[in-house]
């Protein structure tokens, strides 16, 4: 569904990303994790047009989206919950929650998925009408996905939707992108620094360092690598 | 009292001009932080476009409402078609380069823009005619309160409640709004923000051109430096109420044009600026992002 082809993406004249390939098929959760300035986010921001890579080129169902304007990547169907949730701060929950359906116009389908996130995370419902900037971060959060969600992507880029978390919190979420996954059949691209519960509920896994992808199996293959056990996992 | 009056209503006017400029400074430093020194130019040009069509429209004998009311119109197109240019030609290439670089350029652009008048037109004042007109019902007050006060009062009021409508409620109006706040959050849910830029850049070449158009027909005269001196009050008026907010300019005009019209009136008009500009020092003394700025986040 998303290929990523040999990218290589600069910061000026620093080079970020070497070579970055990476597949995700129909259906999957597929998680990438690395250390702190690894080029995870330089990743997500590439898929999205944020980044424009030099060389090489990301396909997204068939078609090259790379050196795209990010409006027409959202159009194809991809939607990015950038790490730090970039909640806008003065609109209210509501507001936000519009602007993720910000290209779409089927109202009666937008007003249904409305109701579907509120499903997901009741909390927002009660929120409705407080400015973003004023939910805690775990509801920020919430909002995050939601707001992508009103899109109605065929796939989800998540960037460390765990950050700064507490664990119980984190549970929430990650059960809910699991439920987005298995009952909306929504692929997930997943960035983590949490590898342990990153690797838990993804497919698939990738290890970046450095700008460049070092490991690629199995999320359960990776959980139980040594490289990444001692590396990653903490263990 | 009268003499009060008198001076709030000149002040409420002035105000509500320099709240018609004040709005492109600050709704274009919300959305692309950038002071667009340009856009007192674009003033001056809606005045003289104005003024072009207002002579072509007499010699035909058109009445005076009617000449108005078309010189605002073309002057509103004519001029976002300037504000609309400039940002493609002088803001836009510099959009990822470091903050001095638009800065320059948009210093350049005032300049050249006055230059371009100048030598197209003349240095001199030319005479603006008087349209708007004498309304009969306001003969008793015209002493403190005249029918072209009036105008441009009810017309600033009128402009600043549909801006408020649009940007509440339309779909460009809540984009701009993401866009102020957050650009790449815009860019992620798909706001093409190119197109939100030159909509501001539109918006806030409309209503300075009005202005232009107001003020002259009002003041009777217009010559090529009238947007650097009314930029620089609209501006500072954007600055005193807080850079990036809307109501924070509106407010901000206003105050300047009290503060300004009051000196003028009880002290001398020597010090007009003095105090103008005594007050934007004092209030950034104790408010550094203005009346209703938000200090160090992004506005609007
Ligand atoms: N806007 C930028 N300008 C210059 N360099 C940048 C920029 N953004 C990221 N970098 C650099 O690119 C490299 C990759 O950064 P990136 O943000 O992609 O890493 P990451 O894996 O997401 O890290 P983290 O886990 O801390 O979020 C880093 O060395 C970083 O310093
Ligand atoms: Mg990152």
């Amino acid at each position: 569904m998303l290929e990523i082809k040999n990218i290589n993406a600069f910061y000026g004249n620093i080079q970020a990303l070497h070579d970055v390939s990476i597949t995700i098929n129909e259906g999957e959760i597929i998680t990438l994790i690395g250390a702190n300035g690894a080029g995870k986010t330089t990743t997500l921001m590439s898929i999205s047009g944020i980044v424009t890579p030099r060389t090489g080129q990301i396909l997204f169902n068939g078609e090259t989206i790379s050196g795209m304007k990010p409006d027409k990547i959202v159009r194809s169907g991809l939607a990015h919950v950038p790490e730090g949730r970039h909640i806008f701060p003065y609109l209210t929950v509501m507001e936000n929650l519009d602007l993720g359906a910000y290209l779409r116009k089927d109202k009666d389908n937008v007003k249904k998925d409305l109701e579907h996130v509120f499903t997901l995370f009741p909390r927002l419902k009660e929120r409705m009408h407080q400015a973003g900037g004023t939910l805690s971060g775990g509801e920020q959060q919430m909002l995050a996905i939601s707001r992508a969600l009103m899109a109605r992507p065929k796939m989800l880029l998540l960037d460390e939707p765990s950050l700064g978390l507490a664990p119980l919190i984190v549970k929430q979420i990650f059960d809910i992108i699991k439920r987005i996954n298995e009952e909306d059949g929504t692929t997930i691209f997943l960035v983590e620094q949490n590898a342990n519960l990153a690797l838990k509920v993804a497919h698939r896994g990738y290890v970046m360092e450095n700008g460049r992808i070092t490991l690629e199996d199995d999320a359960k293959k990776l959980l139980v690598n040594e490289e990444v056990k001692k590396a990653y996992l903490g263990i | 009292m009268d003499y009060f009056l008198e001076l709030f209503f000149g002040g409420l006017t002035r105000g509500s001009i320099y709240a018609l400029i004040a709005l492109g400074y600050t709704m274009v430093y919300g959305i692309v932080q950038l002071i667009n020194f340009a856009h007192g130019e674009i003033y001056m040009i809606g005045a003289f476009t104005a003024l072009i069509v207002a002579s072509v429209l007499t010699f035909y004998g058109v009445n005076t409402v009617a000449i108005l009311i078309l010189a605002s119109i073309v002057a509103v197109i004519y001029s976002s078609a300037y504000g609309f240019t400039v940002e493609k030609i002088a803001y836009k290439p510099l959009r990822n380069a470091p903050r001095l670089s638009p800065l320059i350029s948009a210093i350049g652009m005032s300049i050249f823009l006055q230059n371009y008048v100048l030598l197209a037109q003349t240095s001199d004042f030319l005479p603006f005619p008087r349209l708007i007109p004498q309304f009969h019902f306001m003969e008793p007050v015209s002493h403190i309160f005249s029918s072209a006060e009036l105008v441009i009062v009810v017309t600033t009021m009128v402009a600043m409640v549909l801006l408020t409508l649009f940007i509440k409620f339309t779909n460009l109006g809540k984009a701009m709004r993401a866009t102020a706040q957050d650009k790449t959050m815009a860019l992620l849910i798909g706001i093409d923000v190119d197109r939100v830029i030159s909509a501001t850049f539109i918006i806030g070449s409309s209503l300075a051109a009005l202005g232009g158009v107001l003020i002259a027909s009002h003041i009777g005269q217009i010559n090529f430096y009238i947007g650097f001196i009314a930029g620089i009050k609209a501006f500072t008026a954007a600055v005193l109420g807080g850079i990036g907010s809307i109501p924070g300019a509106v407010l901000g005009a206003l105050i300047l044009g009290w503060t300004e019209s009051f000196a003028t009136g009880y002290v001398s008009s020597d010090y007009e600026d003095v105090f103008a500009f005594a007050l934007l020092v004092l209030i950034l003394i104790f408010r550094p992002a203005g009346l209703l700025g938000k200090a160090e986040t992004k506005k609007v």
